[in-house]
């Protein structure tokens, strides 16, 4: 009796590093069951209560967060800490810093195999150092009833006499939506988006220093006289769901000829003491669960194909068909140049 | 005192700005500079935008210094003369600009230019270097009426009633008498709303708008924007050597001459009353309107009024990991270590200040002076790289938050302290030694009851700096749940909807409310102190 069993018991632990082996068992938890890795993000990141603990009760990892600054600030401070991280992922790099991230070998390479919900079109790293996760539109927005004309449907009605003294833009040196835009005029005229820039200026455009002081100051949402503002394809949106009063459609509508694509991305860090929970975390990522929570917590849109929107995205928000993009290698290269080059023109 | 807590008073200061702050600032602009070097820093003076934006720097934080000192100085003179009772009043209430974040500030300054049409034609202030001055002067002008006008208070007013009785008219009195007397902490005070406007961010960025840069500005955007940490180790190089030539001038005139202080009640007021009381008003006006327009703001719902925005503080909205009322507690219990690190290092500095070797006070007046002139990415960057192995892994730390704000707040507490400890008459030391008191005893008897009304007065502003700290805060790497009340303002005022906006300017005024009776209930810890006077 004692034979048998014990040789079931052998066979039965063969069965589980077996299948631990294997990225997609249940029984992963047995291999990862108590440890904690850190998560380093942006000050946007949000979720629902319980969404990482989903992740905990699946894997036996614990998560803990990490954020600060933005985007920009996260990077930054990777790229001098690189070897040695404070984490063991980051998420929110974007296509803007993508490029230094991979420049300062941030990451270790990792391809989920739930990256086969993703469209292609997402996944801009081919050696996998980075999964894309979500990805959002920089829109020019409208408030519908401040417009005296009717709302301009492309960049090149925003330079028409109709529309002007009523765009107020950010500082691409200072925001990152003010830059995603110069990227839009870029990626849409390659060669003459200075004069584009100039005839903007000539028909009044404001500058402000961050999304905040454009959006609430000289926007029409915060007592602003401008009925146009560089804002997010999700604006509309979060108008409704925090309106007050309530309204049942959003005040703004968005441009989609002018909309600049963002995409978040996650990454291992190199360093990292757990690799085996740090990937298992990416792959949770792009879960319906973590996906289905991004919008209505983050305000952009989830990248797997198996994530659902919730209604108010769907009543409120077209994603644009053909946004802008650019190589993260060539926005790295020309950062400076470009801004620069923009400073001279429109605030010069 | 022993020669083992002889040795702490001096250990522990020197030890707490080289671990946090030289060290870890060394280390980044060595790393800055190591492919080029100082050769770096020459490039920076031959860029003529760099040079341009270092002399807008320096020119924007003297004006800034100089409006702020015109403008306060009749208000301090004012609460000099006022019972202590009502002197602690203003003294607190006057703390509350200090605490608010720019963001908001900016949007209140910008929405009154917009109310009053000073947003575009001939009489534009929005966007322009008035704006700056005028914010720097709303955020500064407590350090003024705090700094000087306690010291004010503590001034022997018979030498002013005996030019009096002389003869000397009362501008004549004021300018030979007073004003050379209240040198110390006219210097003090002025040297930190220099460094303050020297390092300002939010207010150069939203209220000067985008074609204005200082040296800060410009670390943050070669640091973190462009990621050129070489230009932005040189600025920071550059920041650090004006801010230490700044520092060193102004505490040459702070202890050039040693001003006796005595508690006395003084009689009257050496200028026209009304001439003060004009200034109040103006004043008043200018700290006021702001604020009154955070307070209609926070109470603005919908079409009407309620405290709707207020009841939502307890609830969590999807912007932030907790209710904003836990923000408000993280800041608080974040404040309370703060100001207790920075009494106890800036107390016993001070005391190396003033009665240490020379050279030694003199290494730790500017040493601990220096963080309040030295960019938040600089530090940042410098403590990510320099702290990140054990035993000192801090960056992540629940404690480098308060660190952090302490930095800032030593200074404040030595540069109140110092004057007050150097005006301590000397006579009631040597009457206390003759009487056979020890050395240690005349500083416990003497020196601390004296030196604890300037005490008070930094630990209020360490309080108050800590509780509206928002540039170090967000740079460090921080757990959510520590999220911090200016850091879940900014964050509720990052998506749209007048719901998270009404609750961030309810949240303002929540936490202007609790730094006012914060720092009422700090300085009113002297008065038990000072009973034996």
């Amino acid at each position: 009796m004692h034979r048998p069993t014990t040789l079931f018991a052998v066979a039965m632990a063969f069965a589980l590093v077996a299948s631990a082996c294997g990225s997609d068992t249940p029984t992963v938890a047995d291999t990862l069951e108590g440890t904690t890795i850190t998560l380093v993000t942006h000050d946007s990141f949000y979720l629902s209560d319980g969404t990482l603990q989903a992740f905990t009760d699946q894997t036996g990892v614990k998560v803990e967060l990490l954020s600060s600054g933005d985007a920009g600030t996260m990077v930054s401070q990777s790229v001098i800490s690189a070897g040695n991280p404070v984490g063991d992922v980051m998420f929110g790099i974007d296509n803007t810093f993508l490029q230094r991230g991979l420049d300062a070998d941030l990451f270790e390479p990792y391809s989920s195999p739930a990256l086969a919900d993703v469209p292609d079109e997402f996944e801009l790293d081919a050696q996998h150092r980075v999964t894309p996760i979500d990805f959002g539109d920089v829109c020019v927005n409208y408030w519908t009833d401040a417009l005296t004309a009717a709302a301009p449907v492309s960049l090149d009605d925003l330079v028409k006499p109709d529309y002007a003294d009523q765009l107020v833009v950010e500082n691409p040196e200072t925001s990152s939506p003010g830059f995603a835009f110069l990227l839009t005029t870029i990626a849409r005229y390659p060669d003459t988006w200075p004069e584009w820039w100039q005839q903007l200026r000539d028909n009044g455009v404001k500058v402000a220093t961050g999304w905040e002081d454009a959006y609430y100051t000289d926007f029409t949402a915060g007592g602003g006289d401008r009925p146009l503002v560089v804002s997010y394809a999700s604006s509309p949106p979060a108008e409704v769901i925090y309106a007050d009063p309530p309204v049942d459609t959003a005040p703004t509508g968005v441009v989609n000829d002018t909309c600049f694509r963002q995409i978040e991305f996650a990454g291992v860090l190199k360093g990292t003491e757990h690799p085996a929970a740090a990937q298992a975390l990416i792959d949770f990522m792009l879960s319906p669960t973590f996906q289905n929570d991004i919008p209505l917590n983050m305000f952009v849109f989830p990248v797997s194909e198996r994530a659902t929107l919730p209604q108010v995205f769907i009543d409120n928000v077209t994603i644009a068909d053909n946004p802008a993009t650019l190589d993260p290698a060539i926005i790295e290269a020309h950062r400076d140049e470009w801004t620069a080059q923009w400073t001279d023109i429109v605030l010069g | 005192m022993t020669r083992a807590a002889k040795a702490l008073v001096v250990v522990l200061p020197a030890a707490f700005i080289a671990i946090f702050f030289a060290w870890p600032v060394a280390n980044v602009i060595s790393t800055g500079l190591a492919d080029r070097g100082w050769n770096a820093l020459v490039d920076l003076f031959g860029s003529r935008r760099e040079r341009g934006v270092i002399w807008f720097t320096i020119w924007q934080a003297a004006v800034s210094t100089l409006v702020t000192m015109v403008v306060a100085l009749p208000a301090a003179s004012l609460v000099a003369a006022m019972r202590e009772r009502h002197r602690r009043l203003v003294r607190a209430l006057v703390t509350v600009p200090f605490v608010l974040p720019t963001v908001v500030v900016g949007g209140a300054f910008a929405g009154l230019f917009q109310r009053f049409g000073l947003d575009s034609g001939r009489l534009r202030l929005d966007q322009t270097v008035w704006a700056i001055l005028l914010a720097h002067l709303f955020f500064n002008y407590a350090v003024v009426v705090r700094t000087v006008g306690s010291y004010w208070a503590g001034l022997d007013s018979r030498l002013e009633e005996q030019a009096r009785i002389l003869g000397a008219n009362r501008w004549r009195t004021f300018v030979e008498i007073t004003l050379p007397r209240l040198r110390p902490a006219i210097a003090a005070a002025a040297a930190i709303v220099f460094l303050f406007s020297f390092t300002s961010f939010g207010v150069i960025l939203i209220l000067g708008g985008p074609r204005r840069a200082t040296i800060e500005t410009d670390i943050y955007r070669f640091a973190v924007t462009r990621g050129d940490l070489q230009t932005a180790a040189s600025l920071a190089a550059l920041q650090l050597v004006a801010v230490l030539a700044l520092v060193g001038l102004s505490t040459a005139l702070e202890r050039r001459r040693p001003i006796t202080t005595r508690h006395a009640r003084r009689a009257s007021n050496p200028i026209k009353r009304a001439w003060l009381w004009g200034n109040l008003a103006v004043t008043t006006l200018i700290l006021g309107t702001p604020i009154a327009v955070l307070i209609e703001r926070s109470l603005s719902v919908g079409d009407g009024y309620s405290l709707r925005n207020y009841g939502a503080l307890a609830h969590r909205v999807r912007q932030l990991p907790a209710p904003a009322m836990v923000a408000l507690q993280n800041s608080l219990v974040f404040a309370v270590v703060a100001t207790a690190i920075a009494v106890l290092i800036g107390g016993l500095a001070s005391l190396v200040v003033v009665h240490g070797r020379r050279a030694v006070g003199r290494v730790f007046d500017l040493g601990l002076t220096l963080p309040l002139g030295t960019s938040a990415v600089t530090i940042g960057f410098g403590i990510l790289i320099t702290l990140d192995n054990p035993p000192l892994d801090l960056r992540t730390s629940w404690w480098i938050i308060p660190i952090a704000h302490a930095l800032v707040g030593v200074p404040f507490v030595v540069r109140t302290m110092v004057p007050v400890l150097r005006g301590i008459d000397e006579s009631i030391r040597e009457a206390a030694a003759v009487l056979g008191a020890t050395p240690a005893r005349v500083r416990r008897e003497v020196d601390l009851p004296i030196g604890s009304r300037g005490l008070v007065v930094g630990a209020g502003f360490a309080f108050a700096v800590s509780i509206g700290e928002f540039g170090a805060t967000s740079f460090l790497p921080r757990r959510p749940d520590t999220i911090t009340a200016p850091v879940a303002m900014f964050r509720l005022l990052s998506t749209p909807g007048d719901r998270l906006r009404g609750q961030a300017m309810a949240l303002a005024v929540v936490l202007m409310a609790v730094v006012a009776v914060a720092v009422a209930v700090i300085e009113s810890v002297r008065g038990t102190s000072e009973g034996g006077m």
